[in-house]
């Protein structure tokens, strides 16, 4: 192998001054100051490096946040929804790409006479993306893969490895009220059941 | 005067003593021949990646790294800013070429043998150039902040995901919050203009120095075998009769990159800005995201495959095929380097190009899409429903309705993801239609149960279309096991 770049390179420069090597490496004085420069080295590395990597690894707080999505006279019986809002774990930034939805079906009032109501993330829950409602079969489709998934949001066919993703709600002064979901994935889901 | 400032200069910098003698470093004489042209590939990557750096500081000028403002910048760029569409066209297009040149100048290398003896680390630093410019890639098509650009991400968030425990912190890594918005655009910002540029410009200068400290290989001839113990000398032999790389060797280099610009350009002028799609806005229909060109093999071959396989596919096969190109020198960096002689590396390349381009043929026609419009906007061919009785044309209706469409297609029109079902009336009898339109495929397959969606008049129509879904001399399907009566048989010799 030819090195001939590097001896030019290295040829040019002068050899070390015999004021530097002559010095014994053992002086008290130069191993204190060794020692020293090493500690300043490591002190300065630490308090410029522990804030930085808190930076970069640290995560924001998850908001919990309600949004209104109507009163529950909106909302007939068995009939599903999309709900358009601007998701409040927005930036001021993100502009129209804040506008969220959510699939909403008031399933009509239980036993108890409770309201019972489906809220469904847009989300398919194989890749994320976002399923169409089809009333006329009742159907969600994802124009992705092809995930189907019923009415209430169970997997009809397709890749997807579960259902839909449920939001949080509950009912407030006669009001349907959503938890703002985040983006959901199978190991963090919007209602904490995976 | 210029001599003398020229003198002073160099005094003080030495490019005499070192660059100069670096840049007329002696290659092997047998470039200059027609052998040579299979070198010019690397540079012309090169070339590209100087235009991505001239054309990606002036996009910057006025792009706005913003989540409301992203998309206003980029119709600016395209529509206002003068030859700011031409920049960024040329940005898309070189880019797409800096990859193609990439994966033309790996397969030269590996077909020659190149990456062997002592050269295995340039090879490997290659590699992660490779990935670096995926990389910009990637994070380029999330700064155009279309619907594209968001679902995308989304994806990507939905993939990463399934990482077993931290999945959860490496999607919120990603997007850089709970939900797709402005910090993600801005951390794939800081990605695609700081961090991967700088990762780039680094192994490139590796690279670049490991190609002048190892030497340009020579064309392989039959028979010369790399041996480490006797290669350097014999390489160092070769170079005694080389030619300066700064000379005539340079000329190819210079002609085929002069070239690649002219294309690039003329690919940009004629075919314009690539996007963006549509306004950033998640809640709007129609969306149909795909993966950039270079992804698209991965999408079809994610596809493609059983779900039981999937999370590996997305989690662990990416990591064996870069772990597999890193330890190409590993299997083998000694012995014959002339393609004629390496029957298995050749046959890699045809494979590994093969199985590329069907599975991007497959990622561009995406057969497994249904498509979301066909129940409403394509029509029942004319020949299915001409002399069609009441019943019948009121099962099309039923047909059409209930979204068939979206995954069936009549006579080619319509989604592609179920089979077409213009002769399903020879397959199928009426008894077996009606199972798998109430059931589905077994097991939880690719056709959802209609059973709780359509009422029994519905499916009775329905099921009379589509057993005459076939030519008039087609016979109908019969169920197994039970042949024709005699008096059908007689009845299909009738005229």
């Amino acid at each position: 192998m030819t090195d001939y770049k590097m001896v030019q390179l290295t040829s040019a420069l002068p050899p070390v001054p015999p004021c530097i090597a002559s010095i014994p490496p053992s002086a008290p004085r130069r191993s204190f100051l060794r020692w020293i420069t090493g500690l300043c080295g490591t002190v300065a590395s630490a308090v410029l490096g522990l804030p930085l990597v808190g930076y970069f690894l640290a995560r924001r707080k998850r908001e919990v946040a309600w949004v209104s999505l109507g009163s529950i006279e909106d909302f007939p019986v068995n009939e599903t929804r999309m709900i358009m809002f601007d998701s409040p774990l927005r930036q001021p930034w993100d502009g129209m790409t804040a506008h969220t939805g959510v699939y909403v079906r008031y399933e009509g009032r239980d036993e108890q006479s409770v309201d019972r109501f489906l809220v469904l993330a847009v989300n398919c829950a194989h890749l994320g993306c976002p399923v169409s409602w089809f009333p006329q079969s009742g159907l969600f489709m994802c124009p992705c893969h092809g995930g189907v998934y019923h009415a209430n949001g169970e997997r009809a066919s397709g890749p997807p490895p579960r259902g839909m993703f449920h939001c949080v709600w509950r009912i407030q002064d006669g009001r349907l009220q959503v938890q703002a979901p985040h983006y959901p994935t199978l190991q963090d889901t919007l209602d904490g059941t995976v | 005067m210029l001599k003398t400032i020229g003198n002073w200069l160099d005094a003080r910098v030495g490019f005499r003593e070192t660059f100069w003698p670096m840049l007329r470093h002696p290659v092997p004489r047998s470039l200059e021949g027609p052998m040579g042209w299979w070198y010019v590939f690397g540079s012309a990557s090169m070339t590209l990646l100087l235009i991505q750096i001239v054309t990606g500081i002036g996009l910057a000028l006025v792009y706005v790294p913003a989540a409301d403002q992203a998309y206003e910048s980029l119709l600016f760029l395209d529509y206002r800013q003068p030859l700011g569409w031409f920049l960024r066209a040329l940005h898309y297009y070189a880019g797409s070429g800096m990859v193609v040149m990439l994966l033309i100048h790996m397969t030269q290398v590996f077909l020659h043998g190149a990456y062997k003896y002592p050269r295995e680390l340039t090879w490997t630093v290659g590699v992660v150039l490779l990935l670096c410019t995926l990389g910009m890639f990637f994070t380029g098509q999330i700064l155009r902040w279309d619907p594209d650009a968001y679902w995308g991400l989304a994806v990507a968030g939905s993939m990463a995901g399934r990482v077993p425990i931290i999945g959860p912190e490496i999607v919120h890594g990603l997007l850089g919050g709970d939900v797709i918005g402005g910090d993600s655009l801005s951390r794939f910002f800081a990605l695609h203009v700081f961090v991967i540029p700088a990762a780039l410009f680094a192994f490139l200068a590796l690279h670049l120095w490991l190609v002048l400290k190892c030497g340009i290989s020579a064309p392989p001839v039959p028979g010369i075998i790399v041996d480490p113990k006797t290669y350097d000398a014999e390489y160092e032999k070769e170079l005694k009769t080389g030619v300066p790389f700064f000379g005539d060797a340079l000329l190819k280099d210079i002609l085929f990159s002069s070239l690649t610009v002219i294309a690039v350009v003329a690919l940009a002028a004629i075919l314009g800005p690539k996007g963006p799609s549509g306004p950033p806005d998640p809640t709007l229909g129609g969306v149909n995201p795909r993966p950039e060109w270079p992804f698209l093999w991965l999408f079809g071959l994610l596809s493609l495959s059983p779900p039981s396989a999937e999370t590996f596919i997305i989690l662990a096969f990416p990591v064996l095929v870069i772990a597999a190109l890193f330890l190409v020198p590993v299997v083998s960096n000694r012995g014959e380097r002339a393609p004629s002689r390496r029957p298995i590396a050749v046959l890699i390349v045809i494979v590994t190009y093969t199985a590329l381009g069907a599975l991007t043929y497959e990622g561009i026609t995406s057969p497994w899409s249904p498509k979301m419009t066909a129940w409403s906007g394509d029509p029942i061919p004319e020949r299915i429903v001409l002399q069609s009785t009441p019943r019948r044309l009121l099962g099309a209706v039923v047909f059409q309705n209930k979204n068939c469409r979206n995954c069936h297609a009549l006579d080619g029109l319509g989604g592609t993801r179920g089979p077409d079902l213009s002769t399903i009336g020879t397959r199928l009898t009426r008894d077996q239609l009606i199972d798998q339109v109430s059931n589905g495929t077994p097991g939880g397959g690719n056709m959802p149960a209609y059973g709780g969606r359509i009422n029994p008049a519905e499916m009775a129509l329905l099921v009379d279309f589509m057993v005459g879904l076939r030519s008039p001399n087609q016979p109908p399907a019969e169920a197994y096991g039970l042949s024709p009566t005699v008096e059908t048989k007689e009845a299909a010799k009738k005229p």
